[in-house]
Order: structure tokens, then C-alpha cells, then sequence
């Protein structure tokens, strides 16, 4: 078994400013690795260079042929527009199966089919013809899972997934990355404020901030010098 | 019936209707992305700017075409370009570069020849404005917009909902919006004349709207948009015809009473029991 993703003191940035710098990472199929940090330590930077829509302007960044041809299952934040957009569930994870296809113009049984097999692995099927703006916010997120399950089953990219969950709707949402990364073994990349949950849920934890902070097993986190500040910071808030 | 038969035998009121359905039809289908996207406000932009370069072109006796769609295209990439990154916020920008075509549009023409009656037309709209030229160009548009819309569908729906997905799928997102933007800039001047500068917006954005209050699905939503706008287009042509007034601000009224229709069926439907 080889890594995805192998990253050797990269840097992701733009023109004159490196958002991230000297970036060491290796992401494993079936990894649970959560990125944390605080507004503008380069979280979403770091989203952006992996999914390849920005280059590494230092260091070396290695992803395996696998996740190549298969691609990243993207979950990018929700915009204001998407709430209230007129598209039935169906349509939106259909969707999904856009990588696949080239520059094919219509979509093919196989599909149709990767779509069905999605929706009810998420437990929507009965939802398939609702429109996706009248589903409460955690139905949303699930109708996107599985839009980004249509890309590939390897590897999720989650940015900031939570935001604007009420409380049970997270939780229900933790649950179900849980069964996907232990049951169907797709790794789990996720990028989250949410530092309390999200302990007790990743395997691994990457602390960001301009650089790598933490690196390591999420169960040793909370007592390193970084958790300190970053846990410490929240508090006196 | 009889005064529609009326109506047809004068070759004009064909031409602008035959030309007029076509140009219609690409505003609505091009209406339901750019009001989805939050970009309803750009058909009014480009409609101000294509004034200005209209005005412009009639007081140095160019080609009123020639010289307005080149500049409207500019115009729409620079709105798309602010509405992406800037400091001043893009309605605000919009509004700001409307308003200051429109200005030196009003200018060059009071400077030259003076409040003409081509002027006004340009303002509130005429049928006879639609000349052969025109419509063998709205039925050039039309053609590019259907094909855009048959067989980059799918790419149109994932751009149009998700941009960053739709990117990090692979899809060439920057080409789609630059043709979008393109197809609304010709759109916009060739519907102009007849529509009038302050009324052509209306085709971009009703048709999208009336739609989207009754349709849950996209595909729904683009069928009836397209539906919407020519019969609209059409009723409000005979309107005019009928009682004789301006084609521009009678299409727009039908539009209205069509998007308040659709609402009532919309509160009707989904009142319980």
C-alpha cells in the first residue's frame, strides 16, 4: 500500500505571499486527518493545493496514480446562493459523476447508476426527487457526501463541513464519516474549527498556522504546546 | 385570431417577431444561470453601457452594432471579472458603471445631434428597430445558446451550482463564464433596440424567476423559462399591437402578470390540505 498524498516541505501560496510554508504530510488510504487552525493560517490554501487547483511553489508534492485517476470526493462550503437553488437531490448528486466523464456530453447508465448506489448508501433514496432547497440543513450536507461519493471512493475532501449545522445535525454528521472512513475505508480529509468534536473523532490531527504547529495522533493533541495556545486562545475569548 | 393575422402580414411586426422570440429565448435560458449565480444585475449593466456605445456610434455615424457589441462584451468581462475580486462590491460597481455609461452616452449625444427620436427609441424601445440584419443574427445567437445549452448541460448545471466543485471536477469553469458573459453581452445589444435600454433586463431576469417559483428542478426550471419567454414575448407583441403601445413596456407587464400567476399557483400549492 502506497500514500496518496506525500507532501516534502511544500509551500502553497500565491504570487509574492506563501500562505503555507514547508509543509510535511503523508495521507494514507483510509487516514481520518483533520486540518485545524484559525482564520487565515492557510487551511483553505491547503484545500485549494491538494485538489491541484493551485501549484506548489516550493518543495515537492507527490500524489499516487490511484487518487489521480479516481480524484478527490470534494465538499467544498456551502455558498448562500446554493441554499435556495431549484435543483432536485437527484440532479445534484448526478452531478457528482462529472469528473468521470471527459468530455462525454450526457450522462451514461453507469452513472445514473453510481448516483442510485450513493443515494441510498446515505440513506436519501426516499429524497430523490426533492428539491434540494426545501431539505433542512443536514440533509443538504448528505445530499453533497454523496455527490462527492459520485467522484471517488477513496478519498474525501471536507472544507469546513459544520458550518451552519444546528447541534444534533452535527453530531449526525460526525456519525456518518465515522461509518464511511470505518466501514468503507474512504479517507477522511477534513478542514474544521470545530476543535472540540473533532478530537474525539480523526485519527490524526495537522495544527496550522502559516506552518505545521502539530503533526500527530489526534489522542496526544490536546496535551501538546500547540493545543495549549490554540485551546487557551478560545477560552479567554 | 383575425387581428394576429392582421398583425403577420406587415413584414415588420414579423421581423421583430421572428427576431424577438429568438433574442428572448437566449435571454431566458442564459437568465436562469446568471439569476442563479446572484448576477441578475448584470443585464442591467450591460443594457446602460450598450446605450452609451449606441449613442456613441450614432453621433460618428458608425455601424451601431459593430462598435456596441465589442464594447459590451468588454463591459461584461470587466463585470465578471469585479464581481469575482475586488474591494467595491459588485452591485455597487454595477450601479456605478451603468450610471456613468448612460452619463456619457447622454452627453456625446446632446453634444451632437441632440435628443433624436433613434435616441429615444434606443431608451424605451421600438418594433421597427429590428432590421433583416438583425434577426439573421438573433437566429446565429439562438442557435449558439440551444447548442451550449443541449450539450453542455451538465457542465452548465454544475458551474451554475457549485463553481469550486465544478472546478475541482476537472471542468473548465473561467471558459463557461466568459461564454456566458459573451452570449448575454450579444443578446443584450440585439435586443435592445427593441426592448429599450431601461426594459431589456426584464427578459433575463423574469422568465428565470417566473420558473423558479413553481419548478423544483433545474431542468424544470429551464424548460419553463424558455416556454415562459416566448409566449410572454408573443402575448405581449399582441398587446401592443392591439392597443398600441410600446412593444418594450407591454412584454414587460405580461412578464409581471406571469411571475405573479406562477406565485399564486406557488401559495396555492403548497398551502396544506
Amino acid at each position: 500500500m502506497k500514500p496518496f498524498i506525500i507532501c516534502e516541505h511544500v509551500d502553497f501560496g500565491y504570487e509574492n505571499h506563501d500562505a503555507v510554508r514547508n509543509l510535511d504530510l503523508e495521507l494514507w488510504p483510509g487516514d481520518y486527518l483533520c486540518v485545524v487552525g484559525e482564520n487565515g493560517s492557510g487551511k483553505s490554501t491547503l484545500v485549494k493545493g491538494l485538489l491541484g487547483l493551485l501549484k506548489p511553489t516550493g518543495g515537492r508534492l507527490f500524489v499516487s496514480e490511484e487518487l489521480k485517476k479516481g480524484g478527490i470526493g470534494y465538499l467544498p462550503q456551502q455558498t448562500a446562493a446554493q441554499r435556495d437553488f431549484p435543483a432536485t437531490v437527484y440532479e445534484v448528486v448526478l452531478s457528482g459523476t462529472l469528473g468521470r466523464m471527459g468530455n462525454r456530453p450526457f450522462y451514461s447508465t453507469a452513472e445514473r447508476r453510481l448516483a442510485q448506489k450513493n443515494l441510498e448508501r446515505l440513506g436519501i433514496l426516499d429524497l430523490k426527487d426533492h428539491c434540494y432547497r426545501e431539505l433542512s440543513g443536514g440533509q443538504q450536507q448528505r445530499v453533497l457526501i454523496a455527490r462527492a461519493l459520485c467522484a471517488t471512493d477513496q478519498l474525501l475532501l471536507l472544507d469546513e463541513p459544520i458550518t451552519g449545522l444546528d447541534p444534533a445535525a452535527i453530531q449526525d454528521f460526525y456519525r456518518l464519516i465515522r461509518k464511511l472512513n470505518r466501514q468503507y475505508r474512504i479517507g477522511i480529509l477534513m478542514v474544521s474549527h470545530d476543535i472540540r468534536n473533532v478530537i474525539d473523532q480523526a485519527d490524526r490531527i495537522l495544527h496550522l498556522r502559516q506552518t505545521v504547529l502539530y503533526n500527530g495522533p489526534a489522542a496526544e493533541y490536546a496535551g501538546s504546546q500547540a493545543a495549549r495556545i490554540f485551546l487557551g486562545e478560545r477560552e479567554n475569548e | 385570431m383575425e387581428m394576429i393575422l392582421e398583425m403577420l402580414s406587415y413584414p415588420f411586426i414579423v421581423r421583430a417577431l421572428t427576431g424577438g422570440m429568438m433574442v428572448s429565448l437566449c435571454a431566458a435560458l442564459l437568465g436562469v444561470s446568471l439569476v442563479l449565480k446572484r448576477y441578475s444585475m448584470i443585464g442591467d449593466g450591460l443594457s446602460h453601457v450598450s446605450f452609451g456605445a449606441l449613442s456613441v456610434a450614432l453621433a460618428a455615424g458608425w455601424s451601431p452594432l459593430k462598435v456596441s457589441i465589442p464594447v459590451v462584451t468588454l463591459a461584461a468581462f470587466f463585470l465578471l471579472r469585479i464581481t469575482e475580486n475586488s474591494r467595491v462590491k459588485s452591485d455597487a460597481a454595477i450601479a456605478m458603471i451603468s450610471a456613468s455609461a448612460l452619463a456619457a452616452g447622454i452627453i456625446v449625444t446632446s453634444l451632437s445631434t441632440g435628443m433624436t427620436t433613434d435616441v429615444s427609441s434606443y431608451m424605451f424601445g421600438s418594433i421597427l428597430a429590428m432590421s433583416r440584419e438583425d434577426v439573421i443574427l438573433s437566429g446565429v445567437l439562438s442557435l449558439i445558446v440551444l447548442c451550449l445549452f443541449v450539450f453542455c448541460y451538465n457542465k452548465l448545471f454544475a458551474v451554475t451550482f457549485d463553481e469550486n466543485f465544478a472546478r475541482a471536477a476537472g471542468v473548465r469553469v473561467e471558459v463557461y463564464k466568459v461564454l456566458i458573459a459573451v452570449l448575454t453581452a450579444v443578446t443584450i445589444v440585439l435586443g435592445m433596440r427593441m426592448m429599450g435600454a431601461m426594459l431589456i433586463s426584464s427578459l433575463i431576469i423574469f422568465p428565470a424567476l417566473t420558473a423558479m417559483r413553481v419548478f423544483k428542478s433545474f431542468r424544470g426550471v429551464v424548460w419553463c423559462a424558455g416556454v415562459l419567454a416566448g409566449v410572454c414575448f408573443f402575448s405581449g407583441m399582441v398587446l401592443s399591437y392591439g392597443w398600441s403601445v410600446p412593444a418594450g413596456a407591454s412584454i414587460v407587464l405580461v412578464n409581471l402578470a406571469a411571475y405573479i400567476l406562477f406565485s399564486l399557483v406557488d401559495r396555492a400549492g403548497s398551502r396544506p390540505g
